[in-house]
């Protein structure tokens, strides 16, 4: 190991991964440093991904796919099931071997990779990023670095320490709890969301099936919903209501920060790459995809401002992750407003008027219009989507 | 100057042994008050307004408010 390099690289999930590695294929020299012992455990995440959101970085492969899904179903509060089939749409990961795996494409790359090394703060120069802190294996010890990329998750303590403020309002935090559990008997190909006051208020409750009849289970509500009912509460409750005797394999939190990208995601010597950057889609609340996007943006311009010897060219990042995601995110963040508000009563109507087309003429677009006939308003952000 | 409590103490527990250390509490605190490594997770006495928000958005229910004021661990 060196004891400096051009790019740091701080938390080894997905968009950590593609910033490394997409920095590193432009031939600077790379690190990347992960707090946990593993890489891509524990898990944190409903592990749902779009089949065209990840096959942009990775060949997809049976050892990280758990199960292939083509069926999308909504279940609103009085039990109306709105089906919608999609073809090969996506997945179910193994996200413990998936982390794995794209962290080996960027050492493959050539980006060094160390893990149990806690960044607990940064180093400056003239007021410029130039390293960071670190704790490994009970020592403190430091590392400079032209570049940092914070890709350090939900916490996103990096890039407040670089002076830009990343934290997220607890109104927009979907507070999470999933559980893994075995002998639940659902369609395999399908991923179930369910909406309504009582099941997951301001948000939704999914069960995304896994191989071997095992499924994740879980739910967000937003820290408004928390402070009366917490999402540990609304799973229990669902659990014992429809679940009661399935074996729990895990058991996990997580917060998902559900809101627009941050204002500023680069600053001098510094960027900010998927969760940390608040590079989650809005709507789904899902950010394996959008993160590793971010990630590869991120990378391929530090590897180009190291090479130009320009060290501002990183400032270009937030434009182009605007213009290439973060504008659609902030139409879904008003979508997600218009939606996540309906009454239950509302939730059943579109169901209902849903089920009421034909099956094989059911589509995304469909559901979206049949929505729009409660909410019209809606029309203009759905149409932006589309455009943008 | 920044606690809102008459006492000056800090009131807000995170229950070490029931914590899963996912992070949300750290992303929501307007403080950066909260200290999470791997499997250890602590308040940050120093900075803790006791703001109670990262009460409000503990997924699992570990961190609680206690009006008889807690030991922290303090900032090295």
């Amino acid at each position: 190991m060196k004891s400096d390099y051009d790019i740091i690289v701080v938390g080894a999930g997905p968009s950590g991964s593609m910033a490394a590695r997409f920095a590193a294929e432009k031939g600077v020299s790379v690190l990347m440093l992960e707090k946990d012992r593993d890489v891509g455990y524990p898990v944190r995440c409903g592990e749902a991904v779009s089949k065209a959101g990840v096959s942009e970085f990775i060949e997809p492969d049976e050892k990280w796919i758990s199960s292939h899904i083509n069926n999308f179903a909504l279940i609103s509060p009085d039990g109306t099931e709105a089906t919608i089939e999609f073809g090969d749409a996506g997945y179910v990961l193994e996200r413990r071997i998936f982390d794995y795996e794209l962290a080996k494409t960027a050492a493959k790359a050539g980006a060094e990779i160390l893990t149990r090394a806690y960044v607990n703060g940064l180093l400056f120069e003239n007021g410029i990023v130039s390293g960071v802190k670190y704790e490994y294996r009970g020592e403190q010890k430091q590392l400079s670095a032209k570049i940092v990329i914070a890709a350090d998750g939900v916490e996103s303590r990096v890039g407040r320490w670089a002076g830009l403020k990343t934290f997220t309002d607890f109104r927009e935090m979907e507070c999470c709890v999933q559980i893994t559990a075995s002998n639940i008997n659902v369609g395999k190909n399908t991923l179930y969301f369910y909406f309504g006051q009582n099941v997951a208020p301001g948000g939704y409750f999914w069960i995304f099936p896994k191989s071997n009849n095992a499924a994740n289970i879980g739910l967000g509500v937003s820290g408004m919903v928390g402070k009366k009912k917490s999402a540990l509460s609304f799973l229990n409750e669902f659990m014992s209501n429809n679940f009661p005797d399935s074996p729990i394999l895990t058991s996990i939190a997580g917060g998902v920060p559900s809101s627009i990208t941050l204002d500023k995601i680069s600053g001098p010597g510094i960027m900010l790459v998927g969760d940390a950057a608040r590079q989650v889609n809005p709507l789904s609340g899902g950010g394996i995809a959008s993160g590793m996007i971010g990630g590869s943006i991120a990378g391929r311009i530090a590897g180009e401002a190291i090479l130009r010897n320009n060290l501002n060219h990183i400032l270009s990042y937030d434009k182009e992750w605007h213009s290439r995601l973060g504008k659609r995110h902030e139409v879904f963040e008003r979508i997600k407003n218009g939606i996540y508000n309906f009454s239950d009563d509302k939730f059943n109507k579109i169901a209902q008027s849903f089920n009421s087309i034909p099956k094989d003429k059911r589509t995304l677009g469909r559901l979206f219009t049949t929505a729009l006939l409660n909410q019209p308003s809606l029309l203009v952000d759905i149409a932006k989507v589309f455009i943008i | 100057m920044y606690r809102q409590a008459k006492t000056g103490k800090l009131l807000i527990e995170i229950l070490p042994n029931k914590c899963d250390f996912c992070g949300c509490c750290v992303g929501i605190c307007p403080e950066d008050a909260i200290e999470l490594k791997e499997a250890e997770i602590y308040i940050i006495d120093e900075r803790c307004t006791n703001c109670s928000k990262c009460i409000w958005s503990c997924p699992i229910e570990v961190i609680k408010f206690n009006k008889e004021g807690v030991l922290s661990k303090s900032l090295a």
